[in-house]
């Protein structure tokens, strides 16, 4: 199942979870510890960042380390910078209309 | 762009804010004017090489503007922003929507709230917009429709076309 990458940022504690990750790949154990929930719920938001791609699983031994895809988190500003561009664009013709009509 | 005018854009993901702060180079009425009358609208609104085309425009509270952007190659992109609360050369609050050329509102596309407040920056003029949307995914949706539109890919034409304006304007 696709999910929604934006969904899944929208959670304060996948929030957390990335956050957390972002500087070395962690077992499902050692990031629960960071968390007042219990262990399933922690499994069940990183199931979810999985399906996004956002976190990827990888196998250590007998443990499962989960770290983050950077690339992909760096789509959501690659969105919003393309969002940006288009204001920017407007505003710049906006500039050019201002000087026209003030030169009458 | 001008390096010296202020641009800011903020994407508050946790309360799916976009706030965009603008500086201009003239007074705020004028700036006031550009925004709420569609004959000025219709030439900057849509981003290059879109170009926009008003329907109707009716700039009072309860009133709405039905506009389309037009690609150069004619294909129509219709949207429709009602007007709710409206202060002269102050503020304006809208609902934004993607339309239809009859002005029927599609239900199944995100609306957005704006609040477009325009202040005095010693003698230029600032105009802050906050766009608040229901979720992060509406804002996903609204950035994907206008990669489909093709708003997005040609803006890297718009740098030379903009340098080649400018120049040929002195």
């Amino acid at each position: 199942m696709r999910r929604d990458i934006f969904q899944a940022i929208a959670d304060p504690t996948r929030r957390a979870i990335i956050a957390l990750i972002a500087l070395h790949a962690m077992t499902p154990n050692a990031i629960a510890e960071h968390f007042a929930t219990t262990r399933q719920a922690v499994s069940k938001h990183l199931k979810i960042l999985t399906e996004c791609e956002l976190v990827k699983p990888e196998q250590r031994g007998r443990e499962i380390y989960y770290q983050l895809e950077i690339d992909k988190m760096k789509e959501i500003d690659k969105w919003l910078e393309q969002f940006r561009q288009i204001w920017e664009s407007r505003f710049e013709q906006l500039d050019q209309l201002l000087a026209s009509i003030k030169k009458k | 762009m001008n390096p010296n005018v202020q641009f800011d854009f903020i994407a508050d993901k946790q309360k799916n804010t976009l706030t965009i702060r603008r500086e201009f180079l003239a007074e705020r009425a004028l700036v006031w004017r550009c925004y709420t009358e569609s004959e000025l609208l219709d030439r900057w609104f849509a981003p290059a090489p879109l170009s926009t085309k008003t329907k109707s425009m009716d700039f009072r509270e309860g009133g709405h503007w039905h506009y389309a952007m037009v690609e150069p190659n004619g294909t129509e992109y219709w949207g429709l922003m009602d007007y709710i609360k409206i202060e002269p050369v102050n503020y304006y609050t809208a609902l934004d929507a993607f339309s239809n050329a009859a002005g029927e509102i599609n239900q199944d596309l995100p609306r957005a709230e704006w609040l477009v407040t325009f202040t005095d920056k010693n003698e230029n003029a600032l105009v802050e917009t906050v766009v608040t949307y229901k979720s992060l995914s509406d804002l996903e949706t609204v950035i994907q429709m206008g990669m489909e539109q093709g708003m997005i890919s040609t803006l890297e034409k718009l740098d030379e076309l903009l340098l080649s304006l400018v120049s040929g304007d002195m």
